[in-house]
């Protein structure tokens, strides 16, 4: 038989945690909203900033730039962005299995980390892969100076060819139910486009167009950072509302099971002891 | 080739899109000097320093403060995408004049250790936010 009261302490703990995933829901919801905003400021930027770049890389010799060389695959990096938090459904397993499936994938190259978040750190920790670089509450307060600061150091162990190829595994955001986990080269810089003769625009310069170009190329390593970044975190929100929407809606569905549960036990004990009453009073 | 009105403006800084629209002439703090736009100015790319940008729209101009970045100048339209780009009524005077003071002091002291170039830059930026700021602050007064 049992014991009801342990039944309705089931109920109220459920009913706590039901709280708690409700108001981290709405807290979610709210900061989604604002990471969401923030991706769709930055987007005026980069886009300029390509169409800028493409128009000038027709006129700039190609490797003139160190970020442009193409030096093969064999000494890679991967920059893992995940959370610092947890509770958000799958969002950190899913990076983190994608990157280890990369590292398996390029088990005969040198490949070190680069790793941005709690989770990953955490994670590649008890793990024997070598970590170049690792920061933990990126993702939290997120300023372009950090996006730069990053940038300025990965530039920097690419242009003394310690690294052939930087590559980035974050979540894009899609929507907030879509996830999806990308792996994206970020250098060397992709060859850009080469527009048509028609399209081509001659420029009046003030400086010379490569000096443009080279001042150019790190501001756009670090606007993929930043653009990366603002991503994963826009994401993260969205997962974390999504797993918080989930457990909130399983807990009403448990205090119902409970409830439903507790009453039936309540019922039984009412009947068991008239019965007793009953024959009790018959048997006399 | 008639020539176009008005010229599109756009600011952008990583950030966020902080101006967009239409105006009638704007002037930019080139790394080689202020270079002023008109409606129907050739094609050019250029490097911004540190200083003001302005636009005028009619007989009214804004000014801004800007630090390091690119422009883009097609007759019709003026990119400018600047690492940072502050309003007028976003700056903060009491900080710049901490920033310009700090600068100084650095500046002058006799500390051999001193990056000269850094210190210059700073109180560059410190004195051109200010300005920016005070420019707007005369005309909030009545007149």
């Amino acid at each position: 038989m049992p014991n009801l009261r342990d039944i309705r302490r089931r109920i109220r703990s459920a009913k706590n945690i039901q709280q708690i995933t409700r108001a981290m829901k709405f807290v979610s919801a709210a900061r989604l909203r604002r990471a969401q905003e923030r991706v769709v400021a930055a987007r005026p930027y980069a886009r300029q900033m390509l169409s800028v770049l493409n128009s000038l890389a027709t006129r700039v010799p190609e490797h003139a730039h160190p970020l442009l060389a193409q030096r093969g695959d064999q000494k890679i990096e991967l920059v893992v962005i995940t959370a610092d938090k947890g509770l958000c459904g799958a969002y950190n397993t899913n990076i983190l299995k994608e990157a280890i499936g990369f590292l398996a994938g390029h088990s005969d190259k040198s490949v070190e980390l680069n790793i941005l978040g709690k989770r990953a750190r955490d994670f590649f920790r008890r793990r024997a892969f070598s970590v170049r670089h690792e920061a933990i509450s990126v993702l939290s307060t997120l300023s372009f100076a950090d996006a730069a600061a990053i940038a300025a150091d990965i530039i920097q162990e690419f242009e003394k060819e310690k690294k052939d190829q930087v590559l980035l595994v974050y979540n894009e955001f899609k929507s907030v139910v879509q996830q999806r986990v990308v792996v994206e080269p970020l250098l060397p810089i992709q060859r850009l486009k080469d527009l048509g003769a028609a399209d081509r625009i001659d420029y009046l310069y003030d400086e010379p167009p490569e000096r443009i170009f080279n001042n150019l190329l790190p501001r756009h390593v670090e606007t993929q950072i930043f653009r990366a970044l603002l991503e994963a975190a826009a994401a993260e929100h969205g997962a974390r509302m999504t797993a918080m929407d989930a457990a909130t809606r399983n807990a009403t569905e448990m205090i119902e099971n409970l409830t439903l549960f507790a009453n039936k036990v309540r019922q039984a004990g009412i009947t068991r002891e008239l019965i007793e009453i009953v024959s009790g009073a018959s048997s006399t | 080739m008639a020539l176009p009105e008005h010229i599109h403006l756009e600011i952008a800084t990583p950030e966020k899109q902080v101006f967009s629209g239409p105006v009638d002439e704007v002037t930019v703090p080139s790394t080689v000097g202020y270079l002023g736009i008109l409606p129907g100015h050739a094609p050019l790319l250029g490097e911004l320093g540190i200083g003001e940008i302005s636009y005028k729209i009619g007989d009214h101009r804004e000014y801004l403060f800007c630090s390091w970045g690119f422009v883009e100048v097609l007759p019709e339209r003026v990119i400018i995408l600047a690492q940072r780009a502050e309003n007028a009524s976003e700056i903060d005077i009491k900080r710049a004049e901490q920033a310009r003071q700090r600068a100084q002091s650095r500046l002058t002291s006799k500390d051999p250790n001193t990056d000269f170039v850094r210190g210059q830059l700073a109180a560059l930026r410190a004195i051109s936010r200010l300005d920016v700021a005070r420019r707007y602050q005369h005309r909030q007064l009545p007149r």
